[in-house]
């Protein structure tokens, strides 16, 4: 069976210790997650964890049935094959040294990235889009030298439930 | 009412309807002890808290009802673990009560603290810390339904000492707690496709698990098999689900199973699996497992059902109300076995049951451990039960015993812990004071958890230590004569108590039997007197457990063992 990414979206109820139950469940099985994202919903004592593995579909399978087995676990849906959209954000610092600070400006100008914070000497920007673009706006960011960065995991929303 | 949260704590128990707890009281659960001092809960008090777990594990697999235990924090609740693990692999229903340090020192590193719901988290179904006095009724509640509910196991609440000091109103009538929906669906489409495999099925097979104990299924699997005369094989946890006397019971299957059981197996053409997980001493090399046939798996957990072995059918559903849907379909739709091909496999799997029978060789001056166990059954007509520990005494057992009745094996199949047999038995005994309950034992087994028999002779709980002494690990040796050219490495256990003068010690009585002629008549007199009594049956030191699937092997190539013991 083919191995692709999986986006799994899990409700849970949002009690201290559930993400390490999640964590704790994949980990020991085996199974790796790739990315992971997690917050609270509009009721507070739910919380949606959207998290990325790959596998093949009987993997992804048995990983849902073991989530499915904690009892903080509300509904596990794999998005992966329903209509949904992705996002994901990066911060990034560029330090705007002498040799590289004219070829940043251009870049940040032509590729339209937003500027949350900038100096004397750095810039920060906040890229969001789907893998894809971040994958497109990571390979045109190289060049210029990234001094830091940080990268959210993905998160993911249904067209209808 | 306002009441501390100790006393909630016992008044939560009695609503549960729990009259015994198995236990072991520290700094930390001193408020609770103080509270059971006056209450009329009875507390069996054990020598280890491993062995308060074991004995609650054994007391909840013969009762079918949740068990209970109390222990203190730090090194109290660490030595929990064991059990813990070994109730969590066998899908049994415990509550383990921890005591906790006060809130505002736990991540202090305090004295006697440890973070008991992380240790746990991994091998409990569920565990919680209880922050305070407010949540704790509810918590407890929960706990319980928890521990029962679905696919049954262990859960764990974790007592800071001042949530038990503090004081709160409490209601017992007016305590919510979170909905869980296990309620039984019906499924007639994957009903009638049973249905479908059954009629074409020349060689059908039943494969009887665990879950049809926990499930309380073992009446509707009998009627399965018996009104369509299909024959049953079953796993280590599934023995005793059913009759081990009928003519068309096979055995256990897998590693230490029947040669007829696995034949059948790889034989069959449709194998209907009903609360089993296909655990890899069962299954033998997974790619060779059941070749010919169609599987159905009946299981109350998705995660069970195309873990290891991939299945055509996969029924979800609790297995006692999936049985009774199925037996109503089928009567309903008059199904009946094509009757000369179901006599004709039968009649196969009798050649094969013939060809190499289960047996051991009982001659010359020292005592077989099989014959022990055979001789147990005859002198308790059966009436029995039974636990044991883990090794060569644990596969006898499982082989020589025919379990008639479900919840009388008491045995740790998935973990395989040693000195679970004895705790395990005392809990059992606690809950069934009239009936025979025996630990057969290995002597490496035993003095794992043998400072128990404290507990049994303060209590008087009269379980019979029935204990096969050949010297040796024996499972393990028996591993490096077969797989490492005879180097027993560390297993060799001469060096041991005296087990007579050990349970004299204890205040218990103790035996030595060194021959077969004296083996029925020691066993009588065991059970003759109302008292625990230890017997150290001195057994043949390099007997196997035969027949034998090799690791790696496919379930139809067994290793049959020397042809002396088979003649």
């Amino acid at each position: 069976m083919e191995k692709k990414e999986h986006i799994i979206s899990i409700l849970v109820y949002n009690k201290p210790d559930v993400l390490a139950r999640i964590a704790g469940t994949l980990g020991g099985k085996g199974y790796n997650i790739e990315s992971l994202s997690v917050n609270t919903t509009t009721q507070y004592e739910i919380s949606k964890i959207v998290m990325t593995s790959i596998g093949n579909q009987a993997t992804i399978s048995r990983i849902e049935n073991q989530l499915q087995r904690l009892v903080d676990v509300i509904s596990v849906d794999d998005l992966t094959n329903v209509e949904s959209v992705h996002r994901e954000m990066v911060l990034v610092r560029l330090d705007l040294t002498e040799d590289k600070k004219d070829q940043i400006k251009k870049a940040v100008d032509d590729n339209q990235w937003k500027v949350i914070k900038s100096g004397e000497h750095y810039v920060i920007l906040e890229i969001t889009g789907d893998k894809a673009q971040i994958d497109l706006a990571m390979a045109r960011l190289e060049p210029l030298g990234i001094a830091d960065i940080t990268r959210t995991g993905l998160v993911a929303l249904e067209l209808k439930n | 009412m306002k009441l501390k949260g100790s006393q909630i704590l016992l008044e939560m128990l009695k609503e549960e309807k729990v009259d015994l707890i198995f236990g072991y009281p520290g700094g930390a659960v001193l408020d609770i002890y103080d509270q059971l001092y006056k209450s009329k809960i009875k507390h069996i008090l054990v020598r280890h808290e491993q062995g308060a777990v074991h004995a609650a594990d054994g007391y909840a697999r013969a009762t079918g009802r949740v068990g209970v235990c109390l222990v203190t924090s730090g090194p109290g609740a660490t030595n929990t673990v064991t059990g813990i693990a070994t109730a969590n692999m066998d899908s049994i229903p415990i509550v383990v009560f921890t005591g906790q340090v006060p809130t505002t020192l736990i991540g202090n590193d305090a004295f006697q603290e440890s973070d008991i719901t992380g240790i746990t988290r991994p091998c409990t179904k569920h565990n919680f810390l209880v922050r305070s006095v407010e949540e704790l009724a509810a918590t407890i509640k929960e706990a319980f339904h928890i521990a029962r509910s679905g696919r049954p196991g262990p859960v764990l609440v974790d007592l800071p000492k001042n949530v038990m000091a503090a004081e709160t109103e409490f209601d017992p009538a007016n305590i919510k707690i979170r909905n869980y929906d296990v309620t039984h669906k019906p499924v007639p489409k994957k009903l009638s496709q049973v249905f479908e495999m059954l009629s074409h099925a020349k060689r059908p097979l039943l494969m009887t698990g665990g879950g049809v104990i926990l499930g309380r299924a073992a009446g509707e699997l009998t009627e399965l098999a018996r009104k369509y005369q299909i024959p049953v094989t079953g796993t280590l946890m599934g023995l005793g689900s059913f009759p081990g006397t009928d003519p068309l019971w096979l055995g256990m299957l897998g590693m230490h199973g029947t040669y007829h059981a696995n034949m059948a197996v790889s034989h069959c053409d449709l194998l209907i699996a009903v609360g089993v997980r296909f655990d890899d001493r069962v299954t033998g090399t997974i790619e060779t497992f059941a070749p010919n046939a169609q599987i159905v798996q009946i299981d109350i957990d998705p995660s069970s059902i195309n873990r290891n072995v991939v299945v055509e059918l996969p029924i979800i559903g609790e297995t006692k109300a999936t049985l009774n849907d199925l037996l109503h379909f089928l009567a309903e739709h008059k199904y009946a076995p094509d009757k000369s091909a179901r006599k004709e496999w039968l009649a196969e799997i009798e050649q094969w049951k013939e060809k190499v029978p289960l047996t051991y060789c009982q001659n010359g001056e020292i005592i077989k451990p099989q014959y022990v166990i055979e001789m147990l059954h005859k002198v308790t007509n059966g009436d029995v039960i039974v636990t044991t520990e883990v090794g060569q005494n644990q596969m006898w057992t499982a082989q020589f015993f025919k379990f008639d009745k479900p919840n009388s094996f008491i045995t740790s199949g998935g973990l395989g812990t040693m000195g679970y047999g004895l705790p395990a038995a005392i809990g059992v005994k606690c809950a069934f004071p009239d009936k025979n309950v025996v630990d057969i034992a290995g002597d490496g087994s035993i003095q794992m958890n043998i400072q128990e028999l404290a507990t049994a002779a303060q209590y008087n709980i009269a379980v019979k230590v029935v204990l096969l002494n050949n010297g040796f690990l024996g499972m393990v040796r028996q591993w490096q004569e077969l797989f490492y050219e005879k180097r027993y490495s560390h297993t060799d256990m001469t060096y041991a108590p005296d087990f007579v003068k050990l349970a004299e010690a204890f205040g218990i009585i103790g035996m030595r039997i060194t021959k077969p002629a004296d083996v029925e008549k020691a066993l009588r007199d065991a059970f003759a007197v109302d008292k625990p009594v230890l017997m150290d049956f001195r057994v043949s030191r390099e007997e196997c457990v035969y027949p034998m699937v090799r690791p790696g092997e496919s379930l139809s190539e067994m290793d049959l063992g020397t042809r002396e013991m088979i003649n």
